[in-house]
């Protein structure tokens, strides 16, 4: 038969409307409305899957988000999403769902082993047991242990699915659709307000979907619901977010939402985001979130079959199905009796009502004997029978004494049980409140609001229909009024029945049972029972921050929020202290487990990061060039020709670029425009060099220091006019160098009348380096005299290129002739085919950043970045030529007269030269003055850079070495596992150290 | 995310939107070369790095550019004063017993 424990009728599914679907392969039957849980039961399954630790048998415990144990994969486009709650899973058509943490099946799974040998696992046993050897944690134990524990399995494909982001503004955000938060939102929509509704289940209406022993304003309380949303959603003003949780409550009323949209469709449409995250700017948010019921913790409250009395009552009432055909409730509260006189309605056995207080409620004991239900007052459940399914329960009955003695046995396929109510305090406690204990209640409730925000009905444990649904009301105009400062009068809805339930419990329950030998489950999820709890209170973990860390108790991505309470008072127990003295952990963001994709949105892939391209890029990918990320730009590395390999590419570029010519696309230098009658006197308090004398039409390399005297950045400065400087920053430097300098503008100089403008991508940059460069532009120059007489090294003309303009530089970066053609971004590529197609006259080369590399070091110029560290100073780098002497004040010019700076011992630029020429030092490599020096032995500097110089036909390397300039050749030695490596001491310039070259 | 109030632009917009710049009203000595070891460093590196009311810049880096100060409680996060550069620093004390702090 197919779905034996469908009731008649009844709930909110969609009978007409059958949905097929697998669990584990089997094929079963459920109806549209069905969540996969509730499904399951409706075809007696309970046992869903095998726990974290034990691997016990376990089963479906609660209907809500808040589920423990019945975690499953959901099987769609061929890949797994792992770890949904099947109380969550909303059924469709051909839905495939397989169980976790299981081998070879759920039914026998090898890992139960763990469950027999479960005294060898207390609390804290790993950090017990695997403490030695050292060496076997990463070979040995954590590979085991990995295997053996955890739940789902990854997705082994990227995510086939989108994910939509959203930003949102609204006057009042509530948060949960139960009663107290339909009236919160009909309130404050009813004023004008801007109002976002959101739930996390498909269906609004909270506890009103499955309360059929109440009305609101004479109708069923689901009929109420309908009405309601009736009129919120013919409001302009009203946002409707069914299937939306909201997850993460962060500063300033900021409150971040996950819709799910197509995870319960069969078939969505491939246009659709899987999810999308709202980010909500809220004026004013309504904690709506409702309570949670408590379990028992008696042992053996793991089975499968034994489920929360409320979650019972929703899955007869919401979704027409039977837990059980003779159904245990055990209990310490009122709502639970409610359960068992609507199993009973159904024409379900109740076994009994099992209730933890001696004189349970008159008119409840008058209800269940007018139904024939048997009670037992006074007593508890001290143990359960059945491995895979709960079979029956031990009852004991609680004696003046404190003891219990037998009650015996109850036969039950299902038993229900309630330890009360517990606020849900989570996005109150995110908004960083802090709860506060109510003795009366019972319950941590949500104390002072930090933020703009108010928690309503039992989610500040607030319960009972009528004065919830007052309180959501009065939460909603305070709301809009806080947030709009209007207010509306609406007629309130009036409901009877559904009277707020008195009773519950906390901690463990007594039982007659040998201690040592029974399990009482506090936490489902990690496997932390009420023993674990006691047992790391006797090892000293005396606060409830070390006890959760120690157990694992609520550290499960239920954040303990069935077991927090429970494990506190087990705690306050044993350490014989006050509940409230204890304390209670943290609520952190996300409320429920949240997936990556949410939080990735759009930035994957392509849109990770944005990709910044050069002008040449199209001529670089057609000729073959390689590229190399440098920020987010790419360069070009090298052009390797007729299968070169890098080193090959290299050495002929270098060649070419000295013998001849050499093109490099250099616009992703920073540039920055300095403009102003200040220009000159800013660039002077900013630089270390003098600019105030700098003619129009020269250029000046310029080091930028910080104001504790270090080389942050470097770059070429052109003069184009009075008031008007071509700044050149480094690549990676660019933006920091910009932010400085508006920082310096607005803070500290005010009083200077100057602009600067960014204009790194409105440059495209064309370096032409070697001595034929000349004759390479000429032929595109007008408007310029390139002679050498007119045009010396240094200098900067403006005119036009092709007959676009340009800001031709006569700069060089090589130690050759050179310049630097800067022209309009959009006339890029122009410039550059058409230098790249010029070159070529001259057997000239393009190119890329190592050869660029090379040719530097060869005359020994720093790279901001690579040979300094943040730690080097002007002298340090031998560039003491580079400040202005005379100045009263620059950027870092009172930091250089700091001691240390000046001390003797100072790390110094140098060049180092390996006495095997074909030897290539390490980047990084540690110099030492000692061949084989002595563990311990602190090294005296370090390589900086290291290549192979084509044009000295052997190796250079430049590096920071402790009083260098003074060791000029001698020899010291860079030790490597393969054996020390003996370097000779040198100046920084390798080639043409008069400069010849350049003044051509 | 924080929200933040431009007193330039006259907008409150996301946090996003802006840079922190440190511990405000630091003003760099107006002839260094005059300054001691110790007033150097104080002013290179000390800063109060305070658990409650303090002063602080933000550069509004996605808007208008410009540097600003506000007061912020560290602790709650809450903004008490946003004052354009250059206006002298308000009395933490007076703002923080206003907050009821």
């Amino acid at each position: 038969m197919s779905q034996p424990f469908r009731t008649e009728k009844g709930g909110r599914i969609d009978r007409n409307e059958q949905l097929t679907f697998t669990f584990d392969g089997e094929q079963m039957q459920g109806h549209k409305g069905d969540t996969l849980a509730s499904a399951l039961l409706a075809n007696g399954v309970h046992l869903v899957g095998r726990s974290f630790k034990y691997h016990r048998p376990r089963g479906i415990i609660s209907s809500g988000s808040e589920e423990p144990n019945a975690l499953v994969g959901i099987y769609r486009n061929g890949d797994q999403t792992p770890n949904l709650r099947a109380t969550q899973v909303e059924l469709y058509q051909g839905l495939e769902a397989i169980s976790q943490n299981r081998f070879p099946s759920l039914g026998f799974d090898i890992g139960a082993i763990n469950d027999l040998m479960s005294p060898l696992f207390p609390a804290g046993f790993y950090y017990k047991t695997f403490m030695w050897p050292k060496s076997f944690w990463d070979r040995v134990y954590e590979p085991v242990i990995r295997a053996a524990a955890g739940l789902g399995k990854p997705p082994k494909k990227p995510d086939h699915d989108f994910y939509g982001n959203l930003y949102a503004h609204c006057d009042v955000l509530v948060a949960g659709s139960g009663p107290s938060g339909l009236a919160a939102a009909l309130a404050a929509a009813e004023t004008g307000a801007k109002v976002i509704l959101c739930d996390e289940q498909a269906e609004f209406g909270g506890s009103l979907l499955s309360e059929n022993s109440a009305s609101v304003d004479g109708k069923e309380p689901a009929d109420w619901v309908a009405v309601t949303l009736a009129r919120l959603g013919a409001m302009d003003n009203v946002t409707l977010l069914p299937r939306t949780t909201a997850f993460g409550y962060f500063a300033h009323n900021y409150v971040a939402l996950a819709e799910r949209i197509t995870d319960h469709i069969a078939n969505p449409d491939p246009k659709l985001p899987r999810e999308r995250l709202w980010q909500v700017r809220a004026k004013e948010v309504v904690i709506a979130a409702g309570a949670i019921e408590r379990p028992l913790v008696f042992p053996e409250n793991d089975r499968p079959g034994i489920l929360l009395a409320d979650a019972g009552r929703t899955y007869l009432n919401r979704y027409g199905v039977k837990v059980g055909h003779k159904v245990l409730v055990a209990t310490a509260s009122d709502s639970a009796w409610q359960a068992a006189f609507d199993m009973a309605d159904h024409g379900v056995e109740v076994a009994a009502i099992v209730d933890l207080r001696e004189t349970p409620p008159k008119n409840l004991m008058a209800i269940a004997e007018a139904r024939g239900i048997r009670v037992e007052a006074g007593c508890v459940v001290t143990g359960t029978l059945g491995r895979k399914r709960v079979k029956a329960a031990l009852l004991g009955r609680l004696m003046t004494s404190g003891q219990v003695a037998s009650g015996g046995q109850v036969e039950c396929d299902a038993l229900l049980m309630s330890g009360g109510w517990t606020p849900t305090v989570s996005l109150y406690s995110q908004s960083r409140g802090k709860v506060v204990w109510d003795g009366d209640k019972g319950a941590f409730v949500p104390g002072k609001s930090v933020q703009h925000e108010r928690s309503t009905g039992a989610s500040k444990g607030l319960y009972g229909l009528q004065a919830t649904l007052e309180d959501g009301y009065a939460a909603g105009e305070n709301a809009a009024k806080a947030a709009t400062g209007k207010s509306a009068k609406i007629a309130y809805s009036t409901a009877t029945g559904g009277e707020a339930s008195n009773g519950g419990t906390l901690g463990a329950l007594p039982h007659d049972r040998n201690a040592s030998r029974v399990k009482a489950f506090v936490d489902y999820q990690n496997d932390v029972t009420a023993k674990d709890v006691k047992l790391a209170v006797r090892e000293g973990m005396h606060s409830i921050e070390h006890i959760k860390r120690y157990t694992t108790t609520g550290m499960a991505t239920d954040q303990g929020r069935l077991s927090n309470m429970n494990a506190l008072k087990i705690a306050s127990g044993a350490l014989d202290r006050p509940l409230t003295d204890v304390g209670l952990t943290t609520f952190r963001q996300p409320f429920t487990p949240t997936t990556f994709g949410l939080f990735a949105g759009v930035s994957r892939g392509d849109f990770f990061d944005p990709v910044r391209k050069t002008p040449s890029h199209d001529w670089v990918v057609e000729n073959g060039g390689v590229f190399e990320d440098v920020g987010q730009w790419k360069r070009t590395w090298y052009f390797p020709k007729n299968g070169e390999d890098m080193h090959a590419a290299v050495a002929r570029e270098c060649k070419i670029a000295r013998e001849s010519v050499g093109l490099f696309d250099a616009s992703t230098l920073g540039k920055i425009e300095v403009v102003g009658p200040d220009a000159a006197e800013f660039l002077e308090r900013m630089y270390t060099n003098p600019w105030k004398k700098l003619a129009t039409g020269r250029c000046r390399y310029g080091l930028l220091l910080n104001d504790a005297g270090f080389i942050t950045d470097d770059g070429v400065i052109g003069r184009l006019a009075e008031g008007r400087f071509h700044v050149t920053t480094t690549t990676g430097g660019a933006p920091s160098v910009f932010a400085r300098m508006e920082d310096y503008l607005q803070t500290e100089w005010p009083d200077l009348d100057v602009w600067i403008t960014s204009t790194t991508e409105q440059y495209a940059v064309a370096a032409v380096q070697g001595p034929k460069a000349r004759e390479v532009i000429a032929p595109f120059i007008e408007g310029i005299d390139l002679s050498a007489e007119n045009l010396p090294h240094m200098s900067v003309r403006e005119g036009t290129f092709c007959g676009v303009p340009c800001r031709l530089f006569r700069i060089s970066f090589t130690g050759e002739l050179g310049f630097e053609i800067n022209v309009s971004r959009r006339h890029g590529k122009m410039m550059w085919e058409t230098l790249a197609k010029e070159i070529e006259k001259h057997s000239g080369t393009a190119y890329g950043t190592e050869t660029m590399h090379v040719l530097r070091a060869e005359k020994g110029y720093i790279i901001v970045g690579q040979d300094t560290d943040g730690t080097v100073t002007p002298q340090d780098a031998g560039m003491t030529w580079a400040i202005g002497k005379k100045k009263l004040d620059f950027v870092g010019k009172r930091g250089l007269e700091r001691p240390d700076l000046k001390a003797d011992g100072r790390p110094q630029f140098v060049g180092l030269l390996t006495t095997d020429p074909k030897v290539k030092l390490e980047e990084g490599a540690q110099v030492t003055v000692a061949e084989n020096p002595a563990t311990g032995t602190s090294a005296e500097g370090h390589v900086t850079s290291s290549y192979y110089s084509p044009a000295l036909d052997r190796t250079i390397a430049l590096a920071m070495v402790k009083n260098g300039q003074a060791l000029e050749g001698k020899t010291l030695y860079v030790p490597m596992p393969e054996g020390s490596i003996p370097v000779e001491v040198t100046g920084t310039v390798f080639y043409d150290k008069e400069g010849a070259r350049i003044n051509v | 995310m924080l929200l933040i109030y431009c007193p330039y632009c006259d907008v409150e917009r996301a946090e996003t939107e802006f840079h922190c710049g440190g511990e405000a009203h630091i003003a760099r000595p107006s002839d260094p070369s005059q300054t001691s070891e110790e007033e150097w460093v104080e002013f290179l590196y000390m800063r109060s790095n305070t658990k409650g009311v303090a002063a602080e810049r933000w550069r509004h880096i996605h808007g208008c550019g410009r540097f600003f100060n506000a007061v912020r409680d560290t602790v709650s996060d809450k903004f008490l004063k946003f004052y354009k550069a250059g206006e002298t620093m308000p009395d933490l004390e007076k703002i923080s017993k206003e907050a009821g702090k």
